[in-house]
């Protein structure tokens, strides 16, 4: 006889564990070695106090009434229970903040859609640091968090929530067109974008051809002056930000692991400047995001901004037993030149 | 399970040419043709084989369902796919990049009932809901609540149009080109929800990680769409 478990849940058995805990080991040391603590927050929280943050994007799986009738919810992400914790707990304290932290969440995902409910994250919140100094520290660490399992190949794509509604109002849409535009971009509807923008009134035709083309315009350093050249004057205050960001990245000599991505949106609502999504050639699905969230801790009671990413733990798993695969592949057995990233999370080698 | 099922997608960079998910059915003639167009050579795919994948010179051919093909493009088995806006539609949750319309197989989601029927808001009101069979329950679900009125939604899986001739609904949601097939079965347009044709959709990963080569698939195949119909 079996006794089930809920859909979107899993067991994990002694030959997986031995391989996430070694994922998990070198996150933990990576993230540790520069500065960030690690914290442990309660799974369940009030209902009332994780839907301070709205995270439309993230919804919330289970909800349970307590013996007292609380309305308790199994956390739906780690940023907005990190929030409470700082207002809470750092109240008075003088920032920086560096903390890490290694643990489940779960979400309202359909089930049998290819998605866990119940997931495990690792990642980083910088709180304090303004843009770009802030951004660019989260970047480094996230890069070197992807060396230390053996990602080497990962891309990091980095964009700006504000980037494309600025863009609009330069352009002088505004309102529900610009909103509607904004939420097609979320859902990745690239098509429906073309259509609105063919549908405004009072642009010209190189105008609406900009919006559409901007919105699939990602690569590396070129994009700036691609951008300017398809945008003109419109798109120099709307990305100024991210090209600010970028220069700050070149300089700290991580640019190169860094993807612009002028249409990336994510949609979690708190996200306010820069917005990360991390992608490897071995895996079809991202395996995890960031970015700014200057808005959020005021929701707390502390005003101050912040950034950070959180990795989906399974799906690194994933990636780097593919990209091992592939570099045997790549590589007869026992021959040279052995990749010494991918050898560190090998050690059975 | 899930991580099981992930870990046998084909990576992105497998190397090769990109991977296209085409789907068989109603679009699969346009779909053959348009990669002619763009200068692939379809005969293989367009014969009695009955493989599912083809090698063409610089594409990767996989067929399958249409509504399978948001499930492979997710999850990277395909970079790229090709199949009706009412499937991305009805599953709106599948994290597809949709790059291009592709301006063939234009057909409409529209709600339909008996011709001598009343209007369904008079089976509303008397009734309290209106019972609606579909093949689409999400998208008449989706267009029922966003126009405010309450309707019981029966999800079919055959003919929809069976569904009001037998008394299982009053009305139905269903894809529709010609019209024919409603009024050979005595049934009338009442409301347009959506004007679907078929589109290109790619995999985020890969929309992210071979850049070039994709922005170049998408426009060679766009080049050789027909102007969308309005």
């Amino acid at each position: 006889m079996t006794h089930p478990i809920p859909p979107g849940t899993r067991d994990v058995l002694p030959d997986e564990m031995v391989e996430l805990r070694r994922i998990e080991n070198a996150l933990h040391e990576v993230f540790s070695e520069r500065g960030y603590g690690e914290v442990r927050t309660p799974t369940i929280e009030y209902d009332e106090v994780l839907a301070r943050g709205d995270v439309a994007g993230a919804r919330t799986a289970y909800r349970v009434i307590d013996e007292a009738g609380e309305l308790l919810a199994l956390r739906s992400d780690m940023t907005v229970p990190i929030a409470r914790l700082v207002g809470h707990r750092y109240a008075t304290e003088t920032p920086p903040f560096r903390i890490h932290y290694i643990g489940n969440a779960f979400r309202a995902v359909r089930p049998q859609g290819g998605q866990m409910r119940e997931f495990r994250q690792a990642g980083v919140e910088l709180i304090g640091p303004d843009a770009p100094g802030g951004t660019v520290e989260v970047i480094e660490v996230l890069a070197a968090a992807l060396d230390a399992v053996g990602l080497d190949r990962a891309v990091i794509g980095l964009g700006d929530a504000d980037l494309f509604r600025q863009l609009l109002d330069q352009l002088g849409v505004s309102d529900a067109a610009r909103d509607r535009i904004l939420d097609r971009l979320v859902a990745h509807d690239l098509v429906a974008i073309e259509a609105e923008a063919g549908d405004l009134d009072g642009l010209a035709d190189s105008d609406r051809a900009a919006i559409a083309a901007l919105a699939n315009l990602r690569g590396g350093a070129e994009v700036i002056e691609r951008a300017g050249e398809i945008g003109g004057a419109a798109v120099e205050t709307a990305i100024a930000r991210i090209a600010m960001t970028y220069e700050a990245l070149e300089e700290r000599g991580v640019a190169d692991r860094v993807q612009l991505d002028l249409g990336l949106l994510r949609d979690l609502g708190y996200y306010s400047g820069a917005i990360l999504e991390v992608y490897d050639p071995a895996l079809g699905h991202v395996l995890g995001g960031g970015g700014r969230y200057d808005g959020l801790l005021g929701r707390f009671g502390r005003d101050l901004p912040a950034a950070g990413f959180a990795l989906y733990l399974e799906r690194l798993h994933i990636a780097q037993s593919e990209e091992n695969r592939l570099a045997e592949q790549r590589q007869p057995p026992g021959g040279a030149g052995a990749s010494s990233s991918r050898a560190q999370s090998e050690p059975s080698r | 399970m899930t991580s099981r099922a992930l870990q046998r997608v084909r990576p992105v960079d497998a190397g090769g040419p990109l991977t296209l998910a085409l789907p068989r059915g109603a679009l699969y003639g346009e779909a053959l043709d348009l990669l002619d167009r763009a200068g692939f050579d379809s005969s293989e795919p367009r014969g009695p084989s009955r493989a599912l994948t083809f090698e063409l010179d610089g594409l990767t051919l996989v067929t399958m369902r249409p509504s399978d093909v948001p499930t492979y493009v997710e999850a990277g088995a395909a970079d790229l796919g090709i199949t009706g806006k009412d499937v991305l539609a009805e599953q709106h949750d599948r994290a597809v990049y949709e790059l291009a319309d592709l301006g063939f197989g234009f057909c409409r989601m529209v709600v339909a009932a008996p011709e001598q029927q009343e209007p369904l808001e008079a089976i509303e009101r008397r009734l309290g809901v209106m019972r609606i069979a579909t093949k689409y329950p999400r998208i008449a679900e989706g267009h029922f609540e966003a126009t405010g009125r309450q309707a019981e939604i029966v999800e079919v899986k055959g003919s929809v149009e069976l569904a009001p001739l037998t008394g299982l609904a009053d009305g139905i949601v269903d894809l529709v080109a010609t019209g024919r097939t409603l009024e050979e079965n005595g049934l009338e347009i009442r409301e347009e929800i959506l004007a679907c044709t078929a589109r290109l959709v790619a995999n985020r990963v890969a929309h992210k990680l071979r850049v070039d080569e994709l922005d170049a698939m998408v426009e060679r195949l766009r080049a050789a769409a027909p102007a969308s119909r309005p």
